[in-house]
């Protein structure tokens, strides 16, 4: 549990990038608590959930797991209605791939920081995509 | 305000004879680079005493100081005092000091200067533009020795004919201060590169030496430049001089191809299979650049994203190592002459044939070669190639026993499917047999066709050793350990036999499978641990079929001759015969690998699905279980 530093931030420019540190750290305890009730057997795939809505702000905060317990969670604005529930699936999905092709590279440490440019440019085109 | 000694004035009244008489008139101001051209002067850009400055091997800023401090910027040409000057500051700069006015009142010995020469000519100090003929080292070798010369001469303030005569007559043909247009001089350059690969290597040689025994400081330094490990280094290295390089220091050369061919072939006998992740990274991190660096090469290089790096991926890799080793910045996406595409079309594989005996022994002599010639580069400052020595070392020995075993074993296995493991599939399949070994194993043993192969590692959770005689387990293991062949520890568990553990099968496919979610990352460990796991697993395989028990009698005996090498001797007519069939055999056993995973990845996601809903049973029951025990409890 002391082990929950994030290997990659990002954010589109507009927003405050310490707010969303702590977003993410309050989220993760959600997330953590939703996989303790899975049971020990198995992860999940993927976990979508929606409900972390902010007073003076709505978002929404989705996370996804990986079978080694690596975290992605993603916010957005609440006022991006046009998100959908398989658009956020093929975005975590995506996450997914790119970080399986950074784990490939053997001069990656896991639980560096992400630092691929690969990957990189596939996070910004996704914010670029959705935003 | 310039005093020059007598030696100095010659030396300076010929250079600036020569330029002005190579311009038919005074010589243009010379800034380094085309681009800096300053505004108001006449000459063109490429001027004599331009190509004079480049030959002297400071870097371009050093030049610019040089040109202002001088005066040429602010007269706007290169009159005799300004290029006395300018002569003394570059001697200046070349020993070490400062470029400033103060610098040149003491003595100080005579610029050095690369001599650059038109077509055909050699511009010795460069080795990139050496012609290969052998009769071009013994001149650059006395250009060398005539540079010391030079050196020791200046220090004592002699006359300086004898120093002049290098600049002034070497053997081939006089050298003088030619306008080279930038971009003729680098097409002359790519020739001459391609050239120069039939004899880089002992042209190399007598630079090496010189440098070892010249004088220290800038009089090494542009001896220094020459001796650079790896060919494209120099190629590189004038091409960045001439600034015109467009993608070409991407574009490999047919030497630099051969070389990495080499390299490969060290790490990886069989050309046509994988390099994997962790001997990739060992043999990368030799060049000690940068971790990020170097992941950021792998991201660039390894196109398909499995970790591991085929020929054409890794020539692509090495080259961009050499390249950002010689300064050059990584580009943003793999140049198109990078391409493995580019790669496997641009060179196709000369030596690669499907004997395995052949290639193996016509590696090793080429690794040799590569080996001794690499050692001759070393003896200078660059450490590069110190990557291919230990690596050609240690599996030179590893290669030889492997390669007996694996002949030995192969005549028991006809009747497998990826039978016949290479030793280079061997090999290269080792490294990652840890990770991947376990989905390979299911794989076969849900095929049932071919014999379930023992994980590297002992698992747990097989613990079948009630089915098997371990004695046998471990006597076939130990000739294969003894080779010093493969790390997996001798003690390999039993196999379940096939009809069994459709669950232990789908419980250890699980976190394979989420550890390398894409099929194609899968596939080929998976290719590559079935004909790896052959030649340790053949003995033991025999035991776990129970048609094949006649064979086990053979076993021992063959297991025990095993790492003999006479008994190499017969079975390579077997190998060279069966080798095309086997290949076959491999592509079978791949496609069905990956049909299997397919199917077994297909069967995770069903079976997680089933899982949840059971989870989710098994929640709702609890429930109401709570609801009602407050009852009973009562």
């Amino acid at each position: 549990m002391a082990k929950n530093y994030p290997l990659y931030i990002r954010s589109t420019p507009t927003e405050n990038e310490l707010k969303f540190h702590y977003m993410v750290h309050t989220s993760l305890d959600v997330v953590d608590e939703k996989i303790s009730a899975m049971g020990k057997a198995l992860v999940d795939q993927r976990e979508l959930y929606l409900g972390l809505l902010y007073p003076t702000e709505d978002y929404k905060v989705y996370g996804y797991v990986t079978n080694s317990k690596v975290k992605f969670v993603m916010v957005v604005d609440s006022s991006n209605t046009a998100l959908r529930d398989n658009e956020i699936r093929s975005m975590f999905r995506k996450l997914h791939n790119s970080y399986t092709d950074v784990m490939c590279n053997p001069f990656y440490n896991p639980g560096d920081r992400i630092q691929s440019r690969a990957f990189d440019n596939m996070v910004t085109s996704m914010m670029i995509q959705v935003c | 305000p310039l005093l020059l000694s007598e030696g100095e004035q010659q030396c300076y009244s010929e250079l600036f004879a020569r330029c002005a008489g190579a311009a038919g008139g005074g010589p243009g101001p010379g800034p380094p680079e085309a681009s800096r051209v300053a505004p108001g002067t006449v000459t063109a850009a490429a001027g004599p005493v331009a190509d004079l400055f480049r030959a002297s091997q400071l870097p371009a800023e050093t030049l610019h100081q040089i040109t202002e401090l001088c005066g040429a910027k602010r007269v706007g040409y290169f009159g005799p005092t300004q290029f006395y000057i300018a002569l003394k500051l570059i001697a200046a700069a070349q020993s070490g000091l400062p470029v400033r006015i103060e610098s040149i009142k003491c003595e100080l010995p005579l610029p050095r200067f690369m001599m650059s020469k038109n077509d055909g000519e050699i511009r010795f100090g460069n080795p990139a533009e050496l012609h290969g003929t052998k009769v071009q080292i013994p001149y650059i070798t006395t250009e060398k020795n005539s540079f010391k010369r030079m050196d020791d001469e200046d220090k004592q303030q002699e006359t300086q004919s004898p120093t002049m005569s290098p600049l002034a007559s070497p053997p081939s043909s006089p050298p003088h201060y030619q306008r080279v247009p930038l971009s003729h001089g680098y097409s002359k350059l790519r020739s001459s590169a391609e050239q120069m690969h039939p004899a880089p290597y002992e042209a190399r040689q007598p630079l090496v030496q010189p440098e070892g025994s010249s004088s220290g400081g800038p009089g090494t330094k542009p001896l220094r430049h020459q001796t650079s490990l790896i060919r494209s280094f120099s190629v590189e290295r004038e091409l960045q001089d001439n600034s015109s390089y467009l993608d070409e220091p991407w574009r490999i050369t047919e030497e630099q191809r051969e070389y990495y061919v080499n390299q490969f072939r060290s790490l990886q006998p069989d050309p046509s299979s994988f390099i994997s992740g962790s001997v990739a990274k060992n043999f990368f991190t030799k060049s000690k650049l940068s971790i990020p660096e170097l992941s950021y090469i792998w991201e660039l290089s390894d196109a398909d994203c499995d970790g591991a790096l085929t020929l054409p991926e890794f020539c692509a890799a090495f080259h961009l190592i050499v390249a950002r080793k010689n300064g050059y910045p990584l580009p943003e996406g793999l140049p198109p002459t990078l391409q493995p595409e580019y790669l496997q079309a641009a060179f196709p594989k000369p030596k690669w044939d499907c004997q395995l005996f052949d290639s193996y022994s016509e590696s090793l002599p080429a690794n040799q070669q590569p080996r001794d010639l690499n050692r001759m580069e070393k003896t200078s400052v660059k450490d590069t190639a110190d990557l291919p020595v230990p690596t050609q070392d240690a599996t030179g020995d590893d290669k030889q026993v492997l390669k007996s075993t694996v002949n030995e074993a192969l005549p028991k296995d006809v009747s497998e499917d990826p039978a016949s493991p290479k030793d280079s599939n061997s090999l290269k399949a080792r490294p990652r047999s840890r990770s991947y070994s376990s989905t390979s194993i299911e794989e076969a043993m849900k095929r049932g066709e071919d014999p379930p192969t023992p994980p590297p590692r002992p698992q747990k959770t097989h613990s079948r050793a009630s089915s098997l005689d371990l004695n046998k387990v471990f006597q076939p293991s130990v000739p294969a350990t003894k080779s010093g062949l493969l790390p997996p520890p001798p003690a390999l568990p039993p196999r379940p036999c096939p009809s069994q553990s459709e669950q232990v099968l789908e419980a250890e496919l699980l976190p394979q499978l989420s550890r390398a979610p894409s099929q194609a990352a899968e596939s080929s460990p998976s290719k590559k641990d079935v004909p790896y796991s052959q030649p340790p697993s053949k003995p033991i395989r025999r035991k776990f079929r129970p048609e094949n028990q006649a064979t086990e009698n053979q076993e021992p005996s063959t297991v025990a001759s095993g790492p003999a090498s006479a008994a190499t001797v017969k079975p390579h007519p077997t190998v060279q015969k069966q080798s095309s069939k086997q290949k076959k055999a491999i592509q079978t056993a791949i496609r069905k690998n990956k049909e299997a995973n397919a199917v077994l990845a297909r069967l995770n996601s069903e079976l997680q699905q089933q899982l949840k809903e059971v989870h989710q049973e098994r929640i709702a029951l609890e429930n109401q279980l709570e609801q009602l025990r407050p009852v009973t409890v009562l």
